[in-house]
């Protein structure tokens, strides 16, 4: 019992180490790019770099983008896999974790041969239709997460009834999923989309080999040229993901409260 | 004419026959229930109605229009279930609004209907909350408030108050009922409990394994109960098994007794097996001996004390009749195992239909 707790204690010691030996090791050296002090000075640069700002906010606007596109292909299906089909269920389930398994650089080369400029399709023929290429893109590879978390949400409600009870009222489709379905969906929907946003924020492969400007690519870009800068934007982004972590955390709480008595 | 038709209704999953031949012409501002055992098809055909499942033959009428192949969502009815299922995200008031909103009400209406609904259903201070802060039996006044709003033409209920502890069931039950009849709404009400479907329904459809067993007002199928099933199923019933020694006066041996029965006894044949029922109510733990009147001999098997009432199961030889008394604190109740003898009238001996194996 005694020495089980121990090898317990021991094991939870390694795991912390191994996780933040090397983050606290970044955040020292993102602080020392003036000699002999620490100083935020390579935080300053990155966040004066006016291409800092544009792939920033270049992924956050395609992180958006993909949220929409997941939700609006992970709500229906999984709504009408769970009232209409559920023999399918575990096929959806397989195709939905295959983004899982295929590395991201088969999907692009996948891409680049079905949509060259030469194709039926020629989604990279321009920088806009790329930009969709890439936001479905994501939204494949986000997919998993997304309808995962969606489908756990349909879970805790009674789908079936709640969709007759709206029927028998006069509801279209439409009307169900969007007034009755998806409301009470709410917080399995964030927190799938949080998960979005962080891997999106984050993804290298899809932006480089499509080469659009976003935050991954710019990443590595600072990464091969400059010492202390790319720490300094490991460290942003690191934060960014864990806030959007925390706030899943914060609205996942908030909502059960709130939805104590329904199940 | 009926209001709504259901004619020869059936329905089928794969192989398996659910529900058969379903005939019922219900009448406008009628209360009818589905009675029967769980597994039996009443919420399969209740569903059909409501437009969930579709038939696999026969048609289904409401007022003038064939509805048979109508989505639910155009049929204009109101549905009520078991679970509640009111909708998570929405206010009291703004689940009564739903169906109104649906339907392009303008807000002012909408408003004023929620507000009468919930007058209704009595909740009038309710409206802003949130359906996980209510009771059970709130819960389901607000599902029926949120079914009637849009004045439906018709009601259907599946076992609505199953889910309900039996106080509530009680009084939700008349509520119910007497909201019903204020709005002349025709209604069909689900449920397995013969007691619900006795106090609330102008009529009963009992139902057994797919089929309508009987159909007639409360006190006629408890009184007149046409079949083995229907009189098991609806109150508590003695029956007794015996061979018909002579059809046409409905003389019949019972375990090595002679009675008469005085009703269904118009098929009867010399030599068969059949089964009366008889109500526990008819039989009197005396020998009231008269020419109308049967007096059997036995022994006392099992005393219930139930409080004003007392139940008394008599054994003969395989059959058992039991009768209630009436607590009379001055009359100490008889003693297990001691000799018994009950009478009851021939009328009350109802025999049922069907001949059995010996
Ligand atoms: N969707 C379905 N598929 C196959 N069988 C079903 C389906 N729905 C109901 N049944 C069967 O139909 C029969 C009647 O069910 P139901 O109408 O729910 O009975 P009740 O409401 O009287 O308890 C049951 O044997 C049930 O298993
Ligand atoms: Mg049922």
């Amino acid at each position: 019992m005694k020495t089980s707790r121990l090898g317990a204690w021991i094991a939870v010691i390694i795991g912390a180490l191994y996780f933040l030996v090397p983050l606290a090791a970044t955040v020292e050296f993102s602080l020392k790019k003036r000699r002999g002090e620490y100083s935020f000075d390579a935080y300053a640069v990155v966040l004066q770099d006016p291409r800092f700002l544009q792939s920033f906010s270049y992924s956050i606007s395609v992180a958006i983008a993909t949220i929409v596109v997941g939700v609006l292909i992970a709500v229906p299906t999984a709504y009408v896999i769970r009232l209409r089909l559920p023999q399918l269920r575990p096929f959806v389930e397989f195709v939905t974790l295959l983004p899982l398994v295929i590395p991201a650089i088969v999907i692009v080369f996948g891409y680049l041969r079905l949509y060259n400029s030469s194709s039926w399709l020629p989604f990279t023929s321009s920088a806009r239709a790329t930009d969709l290429l890439l936001v479905f893109g994501y939204a494949t590879l986000a997919l998993p997460y997304m309808y995962r978390s969606v489908d756990t949400g349909l879970r805790a409600i009674d789908v079936k009834t709640l969709t007759e009870a709206a029927e028998s009222l006069g509801a279209s489709w439409w009307t169900i999923l969007f007034r009755v379905i998806l409301p009470n969906v709410r917080v399995a929907v964030l927190s799938g989309a949080f998960l979005t946003f962080a891997i999106v924020i984050g993804e290298f492969t899809l932006a480089s080999l499509l080469n659009r400007p976003a935050f991954g690519p710019y990443l590595q870009n600072i990464g091969a040229n400059r010492a202390y800068e790319p720490s300094a934007l490991a460290i942003i982004a690191f934060i960014v993901t864990w806030a959007c972590m925390g706030l899943i955390q914060v609205i996942g709480r908030g909502a059960r409260g709130s939805s104590a008595g329904t199940r | 004419m009926s209001f709504l038709d259901i004619q020869e209704v059936r329905k089928a999953y794969g192989a398996q026959l659910v529900v058969h031949e379903f005939n019922l012409p219900i009448a406008q501002g009628e209360f009818v229930s589905f009675l029967g055992p769980s597994g039996c098809g009443k919420t399969t055909m209740l569903r059909m109605v409501a437009g969930f499942e579709t038939p696999s033959a026969g048609r289904i009428r409401i007022g003038d229009e064939d509805v048979t192949h109508l989505r639910p969502n155009q049929r204009n009815i109101g549905m009520v279930f078991q679970a509640y299922a009111l909708f998570p995200n929405m206010t009291v008031a703004q689940n009564v609004a739903f169906g109104l909103k649906i339907a392009g009400k303008p807000k002012a209406e909408i408003d004023a209907r929620v507000a009468e609904m919930l007058g209704i259903i009595k909740l009038p201070q309710l409206g802003a909350r949130y359906p996980y802060q209510l009771s059970g039996g709130q819960q389901q006044r607000v599902a029926l408030a949120r079914a009637l709003a849009p004045k439906p033409k018709v009601l259907l209920l599946d076992e609505p108050l199953s889910a309900l502890d039996a106080k509530i069931r009680v009084s939700l039950r008349d509520e119910i009922r007497s909201l019903q009849r204020a709005l002349g709404i025709t209604t069909i009400f689900v449920t397995h409990d013969q007691e619900e479907a006795l106090s609330i329904s102008d009529r009963i459809v009992v139902m057994n394994e797919g089929r309508i067993e009987q159909v007639g007002t409360p006190f006629e199928v408890y009184n007149f109960p046409r079949t083995r099933f229907v009189a098991s199923f609806v109150g508590t019933l003695n029956l007794l098994r015996g061979k018909v020694l002579d059809a046409a006066s409905g003389r019949i041996e019972v375990d090595g007794q002679q009675i008469f029965a005085g009703r269904g006894i118009a098929d009867l044949k010399t030599g068969e097996i059949r089964s009366a029922a008889l109500r526990p109510e008819a039989v009197t733990l005396a020998a009231t001996s008269s020419a109308d009147r049967n007096v059997m001999h036995g022994t006392i098997d099992e005393v219930h004390f139930l409080g004003a009432v007392i139940r008394i199961r008599v054994r003969f030889k395989d059959n058992l009749i039991s009768l209630d008394t009436f607590n009379n604190p001055n009359i100490p109740p008889p003693v297990r195992g001691s000799a018994a003898t009950v009478s009851f009238a021939r009328e009350d001996v109802m025999v049922l239909e069907g001949a059995e194996a010996a």
